[in-house]
């Protein structure tokens, strides 16, 4: 019944749904903790842009964003992403792509987070004669990740979830080879779907289980 | 909001305000060479010809034929797709809230699993089903493998908001309920579910949000009539590529900032309805909300 299964690369296009995961996580991580600093930084232009940023790009829908990276970004404007391999470009472009969106969230996420760290440690910090880079990277950030573990592992699945939307640009992740295996197994469509679904649900419920429960064990007790 | 981040730093000096127009200086400087960049680029491949800006302005057609249709695709998925995944969500969210066992176990098992998978997955899985398993017309095949996928997928998220919107009333609510000798059934549809709908509402508005964004997902991998799939026809039609992209994504923008401007007026608002602790479903937790975790 499963024979079918061999003819095609699940697995490794599940690799790619995991890699395009992994490293947009850790881009949209960095990017997202810098605009979080830019939307609670002194500098009112700063703040400005941030804000601008967020309002626009997560108003964008993902699809759009990734497509542009492909139409207008490389196809238009010719940027090659330093690859001249097709596959690994539309894999960069697609990166590229989900960290500007997803870094969006972590932001919002890292910036409710800031909000729930006692206004008393902020004026400790600054008491000390803590400039604002000290007080937000030495006092504030490190209290306000413990307590955004969850709230960042639902983006991070979220962001598993959204890696099928590379499949627009042809990059060949989960969604990708469904579609294939289905366009020439029209009669499998349950089983089909049943095995990609099975891969997704293994991908995003013990993410979200583990980190729920890393999400508990370092909150910070107050 | 201001007052409450400030906190992080003194109200500046003259020192602190003369470092802060400096780093805003580097800052406009090294967008501006960003933007430089793009424009030399976009001017290099005769992007910024009047030429290929000009039909969204001139040309009605542009709007008439591709644009307006296209929104309408968008709206009209979108909306189906809330209406019918509304009743389905508050079915299953109350069936999760049960005190039997095998209501409350089955209804979270299939909440997890559609919550679980992407919704393109479902729309892929909806799109050949309704091709080879049922008589939908061909040309209407991609709007009802749209619309299944994302009823599936918002149904049981906003499953998990109407259960969220229940429990966060007051307790005395439903205990009130049952002193005035009401049954179960009573004590939801006429006590709780009126109270959570008001509660969830932001939240509604704000799924709303994602909807928009998903069709346009949909609609360009199964070559349904909304806006982004319109969007290759203008581009091929008027050969501008960056100016379509950037007027669709204005359009998108506009309709989605418009829709959470109204989620988080309405929160306010009904925050502020009443003089006691008013809960409401937090819209910002509605969109990216993990699996296996508690609202």
């Amino acid at each position: 019944m499963f024979d079918f299964l061999s003819k095609y690369d699940v697995l490794g296009a599940f690799w790619v749904t995991v890699q395009l995961t992994l490293y947009a996580a850790l881009g949209s991580l960095i990017w997202g903790t810098i605009l979080a600093g830019f939307r609670v930084s002194p500098v009112p232009l700063l703040r400005a842009f941030g804000t601008a940023y967020i309002n626009i790009v997560r108003n964008t829908p993902l699809t759009l964003i990734i497509v542009g990276t492909l139409l207008g970004l490389s196809q238009t404007l010719g940027v090659t992403m330093g690859t001249n391999v097709l596959d690994s470009q539309n894999f960069r472009l697609a990166t590229l792509g989900l960290i500007a969106y997803t870094s969006t969230f972590v932001c919002e996420s890292i910036r409710s987070g800031i909000n729930t760290v006692p206004v008393g440690q902020a004026e400790a910090a600054r008491a000390l004669g803590l400039g604002f880079g000290q007080v937000l990277g030495v006092i504030v950030l490190p209290q306000a990740f413990r307590s955004v573990i969850a709230p960042l592992a639902s983006v991070l699945i979220a962001l598993t979830k959204n890696t099928t939307v590379a499949s627009a640009i042809g990059v060949a992740e989960a969604s990708f080879v469904m579609n294939n295996m289905i366009e020439n197994e029209s009669d499998k469509l349950f089983l089909v779907f049943g095995v990609v679904a099975l891969g997704f649900v293994v991908l995003t419920l013990p993410t979200g289980l583990i980190l729920g429960w890393v999400a508990k064990k370092v909150a910070v007790k107050r | 909001m201001s007052k409450a981040i400030s906190i992080l730093y003194d109200a500046p000096g003259p020192k602190a305000k003369q470092r802060n127009i400096l780093y805003s200086i580097v800052f406009v400087l090294a967008l501006a060479a960003v933007a430089w960049w793009i424009v030399t680029m976009l001017a290099d491949k005769h992007q910024l010809d009047a030429a290929k800006w000009k039909p969204f302005v001139t040309d009605s057609r542009v709007w008439t034929t591709y644009l307006l249709p296209g929104l309408q695709g968008t709206v009209i998925a979108a909306l189906l797709s809330v209406v019918i995944a509304l009743p389905i969500g508050a079915i299953f969210g109350i069936a999760r809230l049960s005190e039997h066992v095998w209501i409350r176990v089955p209804a979270s098992v299939v909440v997890e699993f559609f919550r679980a998978i992407p919704v393109l997955i479902l729309m892929v899985f909806a799109n050949y089903f309704f091709v080879h398993y049922s008589s939908v017309p061909l040309e209407s095949v991609a709007l009802f493998a749209i619309v299944t996928g994302l009823v599936l997928y918002n149904g049981s998220v906003l499953a998990e908001v109407v259960r969220a919107g229940i429990l966060s009333l007051p307790k005395g609510q439903a205990e009130a309920a049952a002193a005035l000798g009401m049954r179960k059934t009573q004590t939801m549809t006429l006590i709780q579910l009126p109270q959570a709908v008001t509660a969830m509402l932001p939240a509604i508005v704000s799924q709303l949000v994602v909807i928009v964004k998903d069709t346009a997902l949909g609609g360009y991998i199964l070559g349904y009539a909304e806006l982004l799939t319109q969007s290759r026809t203008v581009s091929n039609a008027y050969s501008n590529t960056i100016p379509t992209l950037v007027f669709i994504a204005l359009v998108f923008i506009v309709v989605n900032f418009a829709l959470s401007q109204l989620a988080s007026w309405l929160e306010n608002k009904l925050r502020n309805r009443t003089k006691g602790n008013r809960t409401t479903v937090n819209p910002e937790m509605v969109e990216e909300q993990a699996p296996g975790m508690k609202m």
